[in-house]
């Protein structure tokens, strides 16, 4: 038994520090395996790509922690951006960053509180809400645009906004773009919100166990709000943000990211049926399956079997993480 | 008092749903032969059958996962998989003059290919208790991935030219791929009832560990809850190969969310334990005719997977409406305790 306590004490106990473990390795494996691994610039686009997703990922993950799901967050990130441009080119005649981020922010939030409000006041289970919402919004949207994608977008909204930028000795140029910061700014709000207020306490006392929360008076209505709330905001933001990345809005643009975020963020650890999951292992799923697909595009790997390997990757990491909680090693833990 | 006691009765019976549902599709048959004068035409008829087969048989993969409480979000890659490698022996035994012999061959390797891959997601997710989502998704991801990086996403053709009459051929008036999907919810009707394994499949959603202190082995059976997943999901792969005479990575992926919307409308419920085939097929042969009914009106498919969306939602909503007068009428009748008509329930991992 000794020497089980030693492997104990090897193996990592959580899945934030397996993950961590993963990234490490991957990283060592892949700064011997290539030359351009590990310099600024590679580095940095690997920050601006996986932006977006991580801004979705930590909305993704308040709803998770709050015991719901939610499969529509990406498309009505596309209506978010259709709306947006609509309201700034033709009401208001170009706006500004501020203005279109609380625009973007707005939208967001109202399309969560529609999710919210048909889950709590007319008690339908948040997958059943939220794939009717998913194919709501999709089919309206690409019926109203008729498919047809706008590239005439205010300047401020397209312009390259280079927050740090570093030239290399072999003169590439390293650059943080704005995503980065606003992509920082939303993670460090939704840490604030999930583990230091007690709004997030509460949330995560709904998800563990909705019943005993309401009976301790959490206001369920009220979290059921914050939570698809606080996702809509993210997926506001994250879709302006995407739309400044690419300099274009495409309505399908985001269809099917909302699976992949979702399989980022529960790699991360974060439960499905709610009250387990942290920011940090949200924000690690994600850059594990952007490193790999870094990675993979750096060892020169044909891009058509980089989904492969992201797939197979998650595989794997479920079944470890998995084999782990299920107490091949005497963990005391239940399974999640 | 008794008529409303019966009245009540039916609402909560058995039946209940297949009378809502069978009521809904009439309203919207005759709301349609209202405002479209072309609606009630043999042509109308002849869409919705020949559309119906693709979507109903991935939905049939996807109901016995639903049933037993967890999801399989792999159904349209695996039919794309299984549709990919039947291609495969059809190429290789000749393209365009193959015979019957590789069609069947090509079939079986379909249907084991389908086999195979959902029980390496039973197995991980019996063995080892991962989320069902969780599992489906990253065999979703890694299927397209494998076949995008087989097929450099393009279209594999050039099959025999009977294939094509699989796909649109007729035998007594009914569309040969109609007859598969008649067959399949057959038999699926057939296993979730009078089978053991169906029982055992209802029972693991309901509550998965009473069944296994019953004496049932709940990891086989949830095993074979995806292999029989697998297998309709090959099944559905085959009848898109013959219907569109080609196989390409990707097709049919947005009926994956449909697929679940269909389970839903027909009244399965969304943690698992409850739900029966004739509801489900009630509710596809609605939603195809919402979409042929539109597609006349001159809207596009886009119109009618939003007003999917819409349909669902007030479905839900109006359930939970006759669930309200059903708990206020139950109140005023007998003095039970207070609760919720449906009180929250935590969903379980299996």
């Amino acid at each position: 038994m000794a020497e089980a306590g030693v492997v104990r004490r090897l193996v990592p106990q959580s899945t934030e520090s397996w993950l961590i473990l993963v990234i490490g390795l991957l990283c060592i494996f892949l700064t011997f395996a290539t030359d351009s691994f590990l310099t600024l610039p590679n580095l940095f686009s690997l920050l601006n790509n996986s932006s977006i997703n991580l801004i979705f990922a930590v909305g993704l993950l308040a709803v998770l922690v709050a015991g719901g799901i939610d499969i529509s967050f990406a498309v009505a990130a596309s209506v978010v951006q259709y709306l947006t441009a609509i309201v700034v080119m033709d009401w208001l005649g170009g706006g500004n960053w501020a203005l279109g981020l609380a625009i973007a922010a707005g939208f967001g939030f109202c399309l969560g509180a529609i999710n919210a409000t048909l889950i709590h006041y007319f008690r339908i289970i948040s997958i059943v809400v939220t794939i009717a919402t998913f194919n709501a919004f999709f089919g309206l949207l690409m019926f109203f645009t008729r498919g047809v994608s706008i590239f005439d977008l205010p300047d401020w909204w397209v312009d390259r906004v280079i927050v740090f930028e570093h030239q290399t000795a072999r003169g590439d140029f390293a650059e943080i773009t704005l995503p980065v910061v606003v992509m920082a700014v939303m993670v460090f709000l939704s840490w604030l919100l999930i583990h230091r207020l007690n709004l997030g306490r509460q949330l995560y006392a709904m998800g563990d166990n909705p019943d005993g929360a309401r009976r301790i008076g959490i206001n369920i209505a009220g979290m059921h709000f914050l939570a698809y709330g606080w996702l809509g905001i993210c997926a506001g933001i994250g879709g302006l943000m995407q739309a400044h990345y690419v300099q274009e809005v495409v309505p399908n643009a985001m269809y099917g990211r909302e699976l992949e975020v979702l399989a980022a963020v529960v790699l991360g650890g974060a439960r499905l049926g709610g009250g387990k999951g942290t920011i940090l292992g949200a924000v690690l799923g994600v850059i594990l399956i952007s490193l790999t697909n870094n990675g993979l595009n750096l060892l020169g790997v044909s891009p058509y079997a980089f989904q492969m390997v992201v797939g197979l990757v998650i595989l794997a990491a479920i079944t470890t993480t998995n084999l782990q909680t299920s107490g091949l090693l005497g963990s005391r833990r239940k399974p999640a | 008092m008794t008529q409303l006691t019966s009245w009540r009765q039916r609402l909560r019976g058995p039946q209940a749903e297949l009378i809502g549902l069978t009521t809904l599709l009439a309203v919207v048959l005759v709301l349609f032969a209202i405002t479209t004068p072309r609606f009630l035409t043999f042509s109308t008829f002849q869409s919705v059958a020949f559309q119906l087969p693709e979507l109903g048989l991935l939905t049939l993969a996807m109901l016995i996962p639903i049933l037993s409480g967890g999801l399989n979000l792999a159904v349209t890659f695996t039919a794309n998989i299984c549709a990919l490698s039947m291609a495969w022996v059809l190429q290789s035994m000749g393209g365009p003059d193959a015979g019957f012999l590789a069609f069947a061959l090509g079939a079986g390797l379909a249907l084991a290919v389908g086999a195979l891959i959902g029980t390496v997601m039973g197995l991980i997710i019996a063995h080892l208790g991962a989320h069902p989502i969780l599992v489906s998704l990253s065999m979703m991801i890694f299927l397209r991935g494998v076949g995008e990086f087989i097929t450099r996403g393009g279209d594999i053709s050039g099959f025999p030219a009977f294939v094509t009459t699989l796909g649109h051929g007729t035998i007594a008036g009914i569309p040969v791929p109609l007859l598969a999907f008649g067959l399949a919810a057959v038999v699926w009707h057939v296993l979730l009832t009078r089978a053991r394994l169906g029982f055992s499949i209802h029972m693991l959603g309901s509550n998965i560990e009473a069944t296994r202190y019953s004496g049932i082995n709940t990891k086989r059976a949830l095993t074979l809850v995806y292999t029989l997943s697998g297998v309709m999901a090959a099944v559905a792969g085959i009848i898109m190969l013959s219907r569109f005479n080609s196989v390409r990575i990707g097709h049919g992926e947005a009926y994956l969310l449909i697929t679940v919307l269909a389970c839903f409308l027909g009244g399965v419920d969304p943690f698992g334990g409850f739900g029966r085939t004739a509801s489900v097929v009630l509710a596809l042969v609605t939603l195809q005719v919402i979409s042929s009914g539109l597609n006349l009106m001159g809207a596009n498919q886009h119109l009618a997977t939003g007003l999917w969306g819409v349909f669902l939602i007030a479905v839900m909503v109006g359930r939970w409406s006759l669930g309200q007068l059903d708990f206020m009428l139950g109140r005023q009748t007998r003095a039970g305790p207070v609760a919720s008509p449906k009180p929250s329930r935590k969903e379980e991992t299996p």
